[in-house]
């Protein structure tokens, strides 16, 4: 057992000048390499759902729906190309929802109310916004994950024929940051666990995951209720996702629709995280 | 840092507002190189919000702040990584292992492994962890995490550590361990800030003090100084029996310099204790039961407020 300590033993050496350099430029990746180490912990379960997930849906809804319903359709099926086609980035842009909303929940109001640890990461030079930053890269971290073993599933059942079908891969992962961040947002302002994430999972979440242009064509929906389509960034992320994957013909500004309004839901969620993360830490 | 005069941290009415409330009302204090400096004063007094002012993390209402020569509204993340800080509540990762806690934290003062490796495990050392230092944090006792966030808040060698209530909930064995891994510290030169409600603790940590009491500094100075200025050497303590203090309190006067009637006892402040005790039972007093003792900070604190430290 010792009872020296060194007060001066020489961390300076390390500081620089200034001892805020280092953290000022590198502290978004020190939060995210905290929330990496931290993921380990149950690795076993983000590996195991990341592969069984897909594998359980492409059958469930692509196999077996899907071939009941090709056998119906006709030759062309939907948009010209066989179900599991259609639903296949529909379900790859959902599950990098899921995972985003996994990461910016609970964790997000557990870190102001249970661990406390976003108080932790505060004092020491590390600032709010490199903390929402920083624990939304390492959920970004988790999405390609999911994403690109979903997309391997995907092209294994052969449900993204053609030639720049990875793009799919960037557009759900997109997605999911967007989506993230504002869910980010809502959780950093929540002080009570009133169950307000229930109640967005079942008035938003699926509400969504319905009706976003997921299981049929956002035209099959009566005209006013397309607009939960137009809000959602599942529908988004969908729909540049089916323009990857096997060419969905779309006018080309409605594509730059749908990345202009993932990438602001990504502005104004970060933005906004930012805000909240900043007014709860400098109370 | 330059630091020629060894003023460590300097208010002058700082003030913090929480909406209506103010919770910090003017205070001005200064804390001197190796100082050992307390903030004494029940719940609710400010003495947490003017700690996370020191700390660079809660933005003032009014006034002047210079931690370390620099004004935290500018230069926060800079005088953060100068300091380390003991919060009244557990913050640490409770899902990694001791040993990593320590490391992780290092990083995000941007200290490299190579260097966080070795003091992580001296650190580990020093608050009497090594045996586990591969456990989870959720393992330890109460006393085992309040030494872990010790070590942990020192991983960056920082000029100045805070501490908010750094025993508070601890049992009494655990609070000794803690009171001298602290009183090491402050023997190595470290300069030491603590938030208390517990007197002994400041009596035993602190070689000056300000009491708080409702955001304001009711009185400054080493604990023996304000003793000796705020109250009697000595103190005799009469219980007779709640329904009783009140009424016995009258036939009291003239003893001492001064009587508290509290609920459960009466407090004479005198110099000369036993004697006035031994002049109180051949009056005929009866008190169930007597006690002479010194006088502590928390008889300053009742003389100046009124009030006890612990409600």
């Amino acid at each position: 057992m010792s009872d020296a300590i060194s007060v001066h033993a020489g961390a300076s050496a390390y500081f620089g000048r200034r001892r805020s350099a280092r953290s000022m430029a590198y502290g978004t990746w020190y939060v995210t390499e905290h929330r990496l180490r931290t993921m380990r912990a149950y690795l076993g379960s983000i590996i195991a759902g990341s592969v069984f997930n897909p594998v359980l849906y492409l059958f469930a809804l692509g196999v077996g729906i899907g071939s009941y319903i090709d056998s119906n359709a006709g030759a062309p099926g939907i948009g010209g190309v066989g179900y599991l086609v259609f639903v296949g980035p529909a379900l790859l842009v959902s599950a990098a929802l899921t995972v985003a909303f996994e990461e910016c929940s609970y964790p997000v109001m557990g870190g102001f109310k249970w661990t406390r640890e976003f108080w932790a990461m505060n004092a020491t030079p590390i600032d709010a916004r490199q903390v929402v930053n920083g624990v939304l890269l390492a959920a970004g971290f988790r999405i390609v994950f999911t994403v690109a073993v979903f997309w391997c599933c995907l092209a294994a059942f052969g449900a993204s024929p053609s030639g720049y079908g990875f793009l799919a891969m960037p557009a759900a992962v997109l997605s999911g940051l967007a989506f993230g961040s504002v869910i980010m947002a809502v959780a950093a302002n929540l002080e009570e666990d009133d169950g307000w994430f229930p109640i967005i999972n079942r008035l938003i979440i699926t509400p969504m995951f319905l009706f976003s242009g997921t299981f049929f064509p956002l035209e099959g929906l009566p005209i006013w209720l397309r607009w939960l389509g137009w809000i959602s960034p599942l529908w988004h992320g969908t729909q540049l996702g089916r323009a990857a994957a096997y060419g969905m013909s779309e006018p080309v500004w409605l594509t730059l629709v749908h990345v202009a309004y993932i990438a602001g839901m990504l502005g104004v969620g970060l933005g906004l995280s930012w805000r909240s993360f900043r007014r709860r830490l400098s109370k | 840092m330059d630091n020629p005069n060894g003023i460590m941290i300097k208010a002058r009415g700082l003030t913090k507002d929480f909406g209506e409330v103010r919770a910090v009302d003017s205070v001005d204090f200064e804390v001197r190189k190796g100082e050992a400096f307390g903030l004494l004063g029940p719940n609710g007094a400010g003495k947490s919000t003017t700690m996370r002012m020191i700390a660079s993390v809660s933005r003032r209402t009014g006034g002047e702040l210079s931690i370390l020569g620099l004004d935290p509204n500018e230069h926060g993340p800079d005088i953060r990584g100068h300091l380390g800080v003991v919060p009244q509540q557990d913050n640490l990762d409770v899902e990694i292992r001791v040993r990593d806690n320590l490391v992780v934290y290092g990083r995000y003062f941007g200290l490299p492994m190579k260097f966080l490796g070795p003091k992580a495990d001296e650190l580990i050392e020093f608050v009497q962890l090594t045996e586990k230092a591969k456990a989870k944090v959720d393992t330890l006792s109460g006393g085992m995490k309040r030494r872990l966030t010790i070590a942990r808040a020192l991983i960056n060698e920082p000029d100045i550590l805070l501490l908010d209530e750094p025993t508070t909930g601890l049992d009494p064995q655990a609070r000794h361990i803690l009171w001298d891994r602290l009183f090491r510290l402050k023997e190595a030169g470290v300069t030491l800030v603590i938030t208390t409600h517990y007197m002994d603790e400041a009596e035993q940590l602190c070689d000056r003090l300000i009491v708080m009491d409702k955001g304001k500094i009711m009185a400054e100075g080493t604990p023996a100084r304000l003793i000796r200025e705020y109250s009697s050497r000595e103190v005799v303590e009469l219980r007779f029996g709640s329904d009783r203090n009140a009424v016995l309190a009258g036939q009291l006067a003239g003893f001492g310099d001064r009587i508290e009637v509290l609920p459960d006892r009466i407090l004479i402040y005198t110099d000369t204790g036993e004697e006035d005790l031994a002049r109180i039972v051949e009056r005929g007093l009866r008190p169930l039961t007597s006690l002479v003792r010194r006088s502590s900070l928390e008889d300053v604190f009742l003389r100046l407020t009124g009030r006890s430290l612990i409600e």
